[in-house]
């Protein structure tokens, strides 16, 4: 049997060679050159840390950093929220009524372009005439990643085992209790994930947040793309690894919560 | 039966605050973009003709209505620009899906070859540069291509070249861009059909002597439709309307169609064509999310 078809083939590897090469170095690429001492950002001048302390003395780049923090703080936090009510409608509500349109408002920002996006937000906020700023952009935040949360959550509670909230209800909870008590804490890390990921993409937006902030608080992605049209930045690299290392960290914790959730799940399975 | 009424009323009462939300902040202001399409522009603030308010009542929303015309949408016709920036958007989102196809058809096809362990590491692999920022991994991409950026530097240092290529500012870099951000968009889909197709059909077709490569197209390909189709189409449309990759990475002698739009509102402040543009640019995109509607319901009639 040297033909299994279920054989890792020689172009199989080398496809996956390359394609994983090409996903991460030019991440790493720009991590070096971020330690690069030399002003040119091409040119090797040895490694320093000059960069990012050009950063942290950068008060332009340092409160759109904070603008972008808080945004992706709320929006993050509201999208959750939201997200999580729609999953647990979208799964356990059986066929209500504007079920389809709900799960077809909910999916069409996942493919919406952001031009489209962004313009008719802000179409919407100078036409009820709200103050451009922290608020706005926020909204929009949260209205594009509640998005990303309800299919992470929604698959969750999809995978769980329905008998254990039945369970809880046969033994005398109510409906909304035996939620709370049961199937919460088993989808927990889940809605952690959709944090996290909200969190990511909040902080990740350029179009949108260009779309719907007003003058004088820019967030981090304007910033950066308004230095990167003038030409490459050491400081740049510098910034850009940082956010980088930041969400590694936020995707390390995102998995090891998952990791917990699937190691509970079994755990709780003979309630 | 009752107990299983109680179970879903809650949730359904769930539903309400996501619902309000998603209709005050996603569907209302598409009604805005269409109104302010219908608008005339002035040098005002905000640019453009009628304002009503709903404090008017009926009477002012007559009003209103009398006034709105669809110059803007002749004029989007007139102009060789609009017409132009249309098809680049559709030839560019059309090409680069062809290419995300090429490429993570190969990737996803190996991914669900991997054991299962390792298919784990591999999806988590794909899954984290789209955690990672956009703008972050076409800046990497701007370090790389720059006049004298690593790939010249490589390039002459192996005297493949003699002088440094103009990488950047060309369709090439642009559609590198493009494969580059959306590849997981493509491999994720694709690997989720490739790896919950049957393995025992390929075993039946090399029980039956049909060769590895007649196999795939016979066996392999046919059962991942629908990974394509969902693969494409999540990369066609957002491509469609891109703005970043384009921005940075093209060429400025022809621009994508949102491009156009984002010069059109904030260069020339010109909102009302802004609008009529996103309008278009939404009933263009319509088509496919329609075909694949149509694809996916004749799959579940077949079964």
């Amino acid at each position: 049997m040297s033909s299994h078809p279920l054989r890792l083939s020689r172009f199989n590897i080398v496809s996956l060679t390359l394609g994983f090469a090409f996903l991460y170095l030019p991440i790493v690429i720009l991590v070096i050159y971020s330690f690069n001492a030399s002003r040119l950002v091409t040119v090797w001048g040895g490694w320093s840390t000059r960069w990012y302390t050009e950063f942290f003395n950068d008060r332009a780049m340092l409160d759109a950093a904070w603008m972008s923090f808080r945004v992706g703080i709320a929006s993050a936090t509201l999208a959750t929220v939201l997200g999580t009510l729609a999953a647990v409608a979208l799964t356990r509500g059986g066929g209500f009524r504007g079920r389809a349109a709900m799960s077809g408002m909910l999916y069409a920002p996942l493919v919406m372009p952001e031009v489209i996006a962004g313009l008719s937000l802000l179409l919407l906020f100078v036409a009820i005439d709200a103050g451009r700023g922290f608020w706005t952009v926020t909204i929009a935040h949260t209205t594009l990643t509640m998005c990303f949360v309800t299919v992470v959550v929604q698959s969750r509670l999809a995978a769980l085992d329905r008998s254990l909230e039945e369970a809880a209800m046969d033994l005398g909870r109510d409906p909304f209790r035996a939620f709370v008590s049961v199937t919460l804490p088993l989808i927990w890390p889940a809605i952690a994930a959709g944090w996290m990921l909200a969190f990511t993409l909040s902080l990740d937006d350029l179009v949108i947040a260009s779309f719907t902030t007003g003058p004088g608080s820019a967030t981090l992605p304007i910033r950066i793309y308004s230095e990167v049209r003038l030409g490459v930045k050491p400081e740049i690299n510098a910034i850009c690894t940082l956010i980088v290392g930041f969400i590694t960290v936020l995707i390390v914790l995102a998995s090891l919560a998952t990791k917990l959730s699937s190691s509970r799940g079994a755990s709780a399975a003979p309630l | 039966m009752n107990a299983k009424r109680l179970f879903t009323a809650p949730a359904r009462r769930m539903a309400i605050p996501p619902y309000v939300w998603m209709v005050l902040f996603f569907l209302l202001p598409f009604a805005f973009v269409v109104k302010v399409s219908l608008s005339q522009t002035t040098l005002a603030q905000p640019p453009y003709l009628p304002v009503f308010g709903f404090a008017d009542g009926f009477a002012g929303l007559k009003d209103a209505f009398a006034t709105l015309s669809l110059d803007n949408f002749r004029s989007l016709l007139a102009d060789q620009l609009y017409v132009s920036s249309y098809l680049r958007s559709i030839t560019v989102a059309l090409t680069s899906t062809l290419l995300l196809l090429v490429i993570g058809y190969p990737i996803a096809y190996a991914m669900a070859r991997l054991p299962s362990r390792w298919q784990v590491i591999a999806m988590m692999l794909v899954i984290v540069p789209f955690w990672t920022s956009f703008l972050i991994r076409i800046y990497a991409w701007i370090n790389i291509l720059q006049h004298d950026g690593l790939l010249n530097q490589i390039l002459m240092a192996l005297h493949i070249v003699s002088a440094p290529v103009v990488w950047l500012s060309t369709d090439s870099a642009m559609y590198l861009g493009i494969v580059y951000s959306y590849l997981p968009f493509m491999i994720l889909p694709l690997y989720a059909t490739l790896a919950k197709a049957d393995p025992s059909l390929l075993e039946a077709a090399a029980d039956l002597g049909v060769s590895r490569f007649d196999a795939f197209w016979m066996v392999t390909v046919p059962l991942s439709w629908r990974g394509i189709f969902a693969g494409a189409l999540l990369c066609f449309i957002p491509i469609t309307g891109e703005f970043v990759i384009p921005d940075l990475l093209a060429g400025s002698d022809s621009m994508m169609i949102g491009q156009t739009l984002w010069l059109e509102f904030f260069t020339n402040k010109d909102w009302p064509l802004a609008s009529a543009l996103a309008v278009v640019l939404l009933a263009v995109l319509l088509v496919p999310l329609l075909v694949y509607d149509q694809v996916q319901r004749r799959q579940l009639e077949r079964r």
